[in-house]
This record gives structure tokens, sequence and C-alpha cells, in this order.
């Protein structure tokens, strides 16, 4: 089954399958992009999304607020298709880089952008 | 490779959508299919529709555009009807009830909870009225800005309003502009104080002389490429040209088409004015004007009127830094500059608006890009009875600094793109800041703008004191905190805030703004604006200056309001919301 993978509102969210599921703004705990242990990174914007089997992925543009390293990750997990439904990762979650294989874009998703549509 | 966006305006877009605009009404919100709301709803903010954000489905923004700010005679009264009849959601705000009008940053008016099954007798009530939604929002041109007392200003070097709504009715509708590349923001300004804020869009026309014929011709400076959106702001860029008001029209659709023909249509980060100005430079950008737009001789800028620009300007020059309070028109009648706290009116109240305007003035109300309103043309015999009217003890024309100088966006009561909460945490700032923090000797005006992501609907970097959302960690716990930027404005010198301190807790904000206001009354010279402190002090000592501080302040929207349905209600989790609903409003099956 095809899913419709796409960032949305220029960079502020992911949207899978017409639905904005995931977006900039929150933070994210994520290893391995910096020098912290675990980075409290703050996202700040969707750079791209991808797919690696039944995982959603997404680069962002963030910066951990620990060691205010600013960063572009790899694709990292934002959720994942279980029996046909959709199921964010928790906020909680430690999150990593995930392969190669995931940088396989779908759906027609847009290149890198930022939130950015003041009236 | 084209953008979804792109893909999805080549297949419809424009005055078509309006058709299916209606349909989907007719047939009911389920009838747009569940593969096509993200195509959908880009496409619906041509007619004025944004799709509330997640937690809101089948709710929508609309934005009316009113050129200029202006809603002729009975406008204002229909606004009120279709707010308290249309914009009435599932949940009560508690600082505004429930149905109100937004007065917005580029003198436009916004409504929520609008269902679109509603649209089209919403249309018929507003076109019947002579007022549209068309083109208030996505890749076209914008609702045309100016100074909201343009046509009445006692001391205006030339009047812009003819310019303002012919550029209106040219260019709206027009299928040659229809799909342009982004977003095409029009200022036209004709007064001496600079209050059509053109220093800020992607077009604007200036006031200006130029001698011909060794007779003074009084005309437009032309402008290109402002904006404040993403970490990216731009003061629009001088290109040489002077225009007559009839000049004016032509260069205005010009410059339209070489946008829609050069702007980055692959890279919607990329696609606005600013950044083709940034890519062609001023002088190039004039030559492909001259060559390929327009049919006569660009003439070169005249003598412009900056060094008299005082709106939004920081008071330095003693001009008007707004229109709040009673001021003499050319024609010897008056008008009375009310302030909306943050910009937002109740529909009630709205009417009683258009009320005193019908009433004491020709019953014409006009919008200002600080959010505020104007009744205009008010006899002096008539003014002291309408500043006796109750509705003026809520919407004063002699505010407190604080309250006067708040702006605040939507926030994450309904946008999508906000981080915070916005509107609500203004209001609060403002009363305590009111109630705590004193003003030093002759401080009048204190902009503080709060803008809930880059996208700068507030106008934060041109603010005194500029807040701008973010998200940190407090305690261990994720909270909603804010930039601060000091020091940005309009005016001959106009200048962006620099963004001192980062990531403040919410809650620590107005501490942090009454300990700035302290040193700042310590260490000013004689006579000295904020603006011209922020300038002379480097930014390292600024970023000092500035010490987040918990007070006796309350902020009820610390937690991720971004993740409530709706952030005032009692049960605000995500799932707790009735959306989407039907047309009655009664909760449908979400698949």
């Amino acid at each position: 089954m095809s899913h419709r993978l796409r960032t949305l509102d220029d960079g502020a969210w992911v949207s899978v399958n017409d639905r904005r599921r995931a977006g900039a703004s929150e933070l994210w705990r994520v290893r391995g992009v910096c020098d912290c242990p675990v980075a409290d990174l703050l996202v700040e914007g969707i750079v791209d999304v991808g797919v690696d089997r039944r995982t959603v992925t997404a680069r962002v543009a963030g910066r951990c607020l620990a060691c205010s390293r600013e960063t572009v990750t790899g694709h990292l997990a934002v959720g994942r298709f279980v029996d046909g439904s959709y199921r964010p990762v928790s906020d909680d979650a430690v999150r990593v880089t995930a392969g190669e294989s995931a940088r396989s874009r779908v759906g027609g998703a847009e290149p890198a952008t930022d939130a950015g549509d003041g009236e | 490779m084209p953008t979804d966006v792109e893909r999805w305006k080549s297949e419809t877009y424009g005055n078509d959508i309006r058709d299916h605009l209606f349909r989907f009404a007719e047939e009911g919100w389920d009838a747009i299919p569940d593969d096509e709301h993200d195509a959908w709803f880009e496409r619906f903010k041509w007619w004025g529709l944004y799709h509330q954000r997640t937690g809101q489905e089948s709710y929508f923004m609309m934005r009316i555009g009113t050129p200029n700010g202006v809603l002729k005679p009975g406008q204002a009264a229909v606004v009120a009807e279709v707010a308290r009849e249309y914009a009435t959601g599932p949940a009560e705000n508690p600082e505004f009830g429930d149905a109100y009008v937004d007065w917005t940053t580029r003198q436009s008016i916004q409504l929520h909870w609008i269902k679109i099954e509603d649209v089209p007798e919403i249309f018929e009530r507003l076109e019947e009225a002579g007022l549209s939604t068309q083109q208030a929002c996505g890749d076209s041109w914008r609702n045309i800005v100016g100074c909201p007392v343009a046509g009445k200003d006692k001391h205006e070097h030339v009047d812009a309003l003819p310019l303002a709504e012919r550029l209106h009715e040219t260019y709206k509708g027009d299928d040659d502009h229809s799909n342009l590349p982004r977003k095409w923001k029009v200022s036209v300004t004709g007064c001496r104080e600079g209050c059509g804020q053109g220093d800020i869009n992607d077009l604007a026309f200036e006031p200006a002389t130029k001698e011909r014929d060794g007779e003074p011709v009084r005309g437009f400076n032309v402008r290109v490429g402002g904006g404040l959106a993403r970490n990216e702001p731009r003061f629009a860029r001088d290109i040489d040209v002077f225009v007559d008001p009839e000049e004016a029209v032509e260069v205005g659709g010009a410059l339209s088409a070489l946008f829609r023909d050069h702007g980055d249509r692959e890279d919607r980060f990329s696609a606005r004015m600013k950044f083709l100005v940034d890519e062609m430079g001023a002088d190039e950008m004039r030559d492909l004007l001259q060559a390929e737009y327009v049919d006569f001789e660009l003439d070169r800028a005249g003598e412009d009127l900056r060094d008299d620009y005082s709106y939004n300007a920081g008071g330095a020059n003693g001009g008007h830094n707004d229109h709040v309070g009673v001021h003499e028109q050319a024609d010897g009648s008056y008008y009375v500059g009310l302030n909306v706290l943050v910009g937002r009116m109740g529909a009630d109240d709205t009417a009683e608006l258009a009320r005193l305007a019908d009433e004491y003035g020709s019953g014409e109300v006009r919008v200002t890009q600080r959010q505020n309103v104007l009744v205009t043309d008010v006899p002096e015999s008539d003014l002291d009875d309408l500043l006796a009217e109750p509705l003026l003890e809520d919407y004063s024309p002699d505010p407190h600094p604080f309250m006067r100088g708040s702006i605040a966006c939507t926030g994450t009561e309904f946008c999508s793109l906000s981080i915070v909460e916005t509107k609500n945490r203004q209001v609060r700032y403002a009363r305590w800041l009111k109630e705590h923090v004193s003003l030093p000797d002759g401080v009048e005006d204190f902009h503080i703008h709060l803008s809930g992501c880059t996208a700068s609907c507030a106008q934060p970097q041109i603010a005194d004191v500029s807040l701008r959302g973010m998200k940190t960690r407090k305690d261990g716990e994720a909270v909603e905190a804010l930039d601060i930027g000091l020091g940005g404005g309009l005016g001959e010198f106009p200048r962006f805030a620099d963004w001192v301190t980062q990531r403040v807790p919410a809650d620590e904000v107005p501490g942090a703004i009454d300990n700035l206001l302290g040193a700042f009354a310590g260490r000013r010279e004689d006579g000295e604006t904020f603006r011209e402190f922020v300038a002379r002090t480097d930014e390292e000592t600024l970023a000092d200056l500035v010490v987040p501080e918990e007070t006796e302040y309350e902020d009820p929207y610390m937690h991720n309001t971004k993740l409530t349905w709706y952030p005032y209600a009692e049960e605000d989790g995500m799932d707790d919301g009735p959306a989407p609903t039907d047309r009655n409003g009664t909760p449908l099956a979400d698949d």
C-alpha cells in the first residue's frame, strides 16, 4: 500500500496521507547529532521526508538546547504504519539516524523549507 | 522538479476554485476526498480560507481583504453580523468569549471557526455589501495596504487611496496575475509619516516628487523585495524609479508579471520577491523591468519624504507613531483612533463600532497596520459625545503605552504554523506590565510585538521589544518560550531587532521586560528613545540587561498548546475535541 508523504506549510509539518502528523518546534531526544550523549533537539524545520519500510522518517534542522549546536539531521523516525494505521513515535523516544534506504522519497515530498507564511 | 503546491496550482487555481468550494459546501465537509485535503486546503487559501490546525479539522479561518483598510459605510455592520452568526466554535476563549473579529496587521479581517458549508451564504452576505475574501491568502496579490487615513490626512503628500483602489480593481481576479510563485504584498503610501510600512512589502509605492517639464509632479518612488518571514528579513530595495499615479498602475502589474515569470517555483523556501531581488540586484531588476515589462521610459527616482517618516519609528522625530487618538482631518472634521488590544474585538462590540461610526461619522471604519480601528469624518461638535460612549472605555483613544503598543498574531489557538499561544498571552502581558512596570519619563510609545513563529505575522522584527515563539525546557519539562529581540522599527533608517536573548520561558518574559526597562531608565541619556538606546548599546550588554525572572505574573499556557485541540478547553487533549464536525457542528466519525 502506498502512502502520501510530504512536508507541509513550508516545512512546519510532516504530512502523512493528508494529515499533519509531526511538527517543527517540538523537542526531540536524538543520539549522534552533537557531542551530548543524547541531544535535546529543538526541531526548527522539516527538511525532507522519507520512508524506510514501514517507518516514516524526516530530516530536520534544529539545535541542541544543551550544547547549542545547530544541525541538519539524517533521517529520524517520526512514526510507523502498524496494520495500515499510522502511529507516531513517542515524544520520549531516543531517536537515531536511520539507514540510507530511508532516503528514498515517496509521494512527491517537497524540498527543504521553513515556516514562512506570514499574512 | 515542481513542488506539490505548484502541481496543485497548475491543475486548479484562481477563480476556478470557487465552483469547487461551493460544491464541497453543498455536499459537506466529507465530500472533500481524504487524499486531496492538502491540495484543496492549499487552493482554498486563494479564496481567503485557511484550514485551521490539527484538532480543529473541518473548521476554517476566513480572511476578508479590505483595500487600504477601508470599510465603507455599512460594511463593518455586515462583518459583525457574519461574525456573530458564523464565527462561533465548539469552545469559548476565556478572554474574548465566542464570535469575534480580528483586525490584522495587513488591514484585513479574520474570522474563525467557519464551516465550509456556510461559505456560500457568507460570500453572498459579504459580496452584497461590497466585501470579498478573494485573494486574501494564496500565491497572488494580497490585500493592498497603505496609510489608513489616505485622502483625509491633513498633511499628506498625495492621496494614495485612488491608486490602492485601482491596483485592487485591476489585478484582483486578473488571470494573468492570479498564480504567482508566492504571495505578493503591495503597499501604497501617500502620507508623510510612512504609515503604509512599504519597507516590509514585496512592492512599495512611496511618496515622492519629480520635476517634469519644469513642474513638480507628485507621485511615488518604487521599492521592491521587502518582507519579514522566515529568519530572512529584508527591507524593500530602491530600484530608482519614479511613477505618477497613472504610471503606477502599469508598473505595479509589470513588476507582478516580472515576479510571475522569474520567481523561483521549484523551492518555496526561496520564492519570495526578496530573494529574486537578492539574486538579481536592484539595477538588473530595473533594466529587466524597462526592457521587457513596460512600454514607456521609466523615470529615475524623485525626491522622497523618508526623513519625515515617523510611523512605528520609535518616536524620535515627534510624528505619528500610530493612529490612536483624536486627530483633525484635512476637511476640518476628525478621526478617532481606537486601541484594540491585540486586534481582537467581539462581534457585538464590532456592531457597536459600526453604529458609532454611523451615528457620529460618515459610517466608514478604517483598519490600521497596528491592529487598531478608526472612526472617520466626525464633526468637531460631535467629538465629546463620541468620546463619552461606553465602547471607548474598552477600546480607548488614549490607552496606556503597554496596551497601545501590543500586537499579537493568531497563535496556536488556530494557526498550524505557530509554536506558542499568543493573543491571550499578550493580553495578560500588557495588563501585568501596565500594573507593575513604569516607563521612563516621556516614553509614551513602547511597542511589543508577539509572533508565534518566524512567519512574522505580528511583525516582530520592527518593534521596541520583539517576541517570537520558541520552546525550551524548564525544570525538566518542555515549555513555551520566546526569543527576545530589541530595537527594531521603521522610519528614515529602518532597523530590524537584534535577537539578543533566546528561549526565555514565557512566564519569565514580563520579568525580563521589567528588568530591561529598569536598566534603560538607569542608563538613559537625556530624552533618549528606547530605540536610540538600543542602537548605541552593544549586543552583549543588551543581552545582559534582559534578565529573565519569575514574577507574580502567571502564565496558564506554558504547556505545549500546539498539541491541544484548543488551548483553553477544559479537556484540551488532541482527542477531546469534537472535530471534524458536520454542517451543524455534530461530530463526524474520524478515519
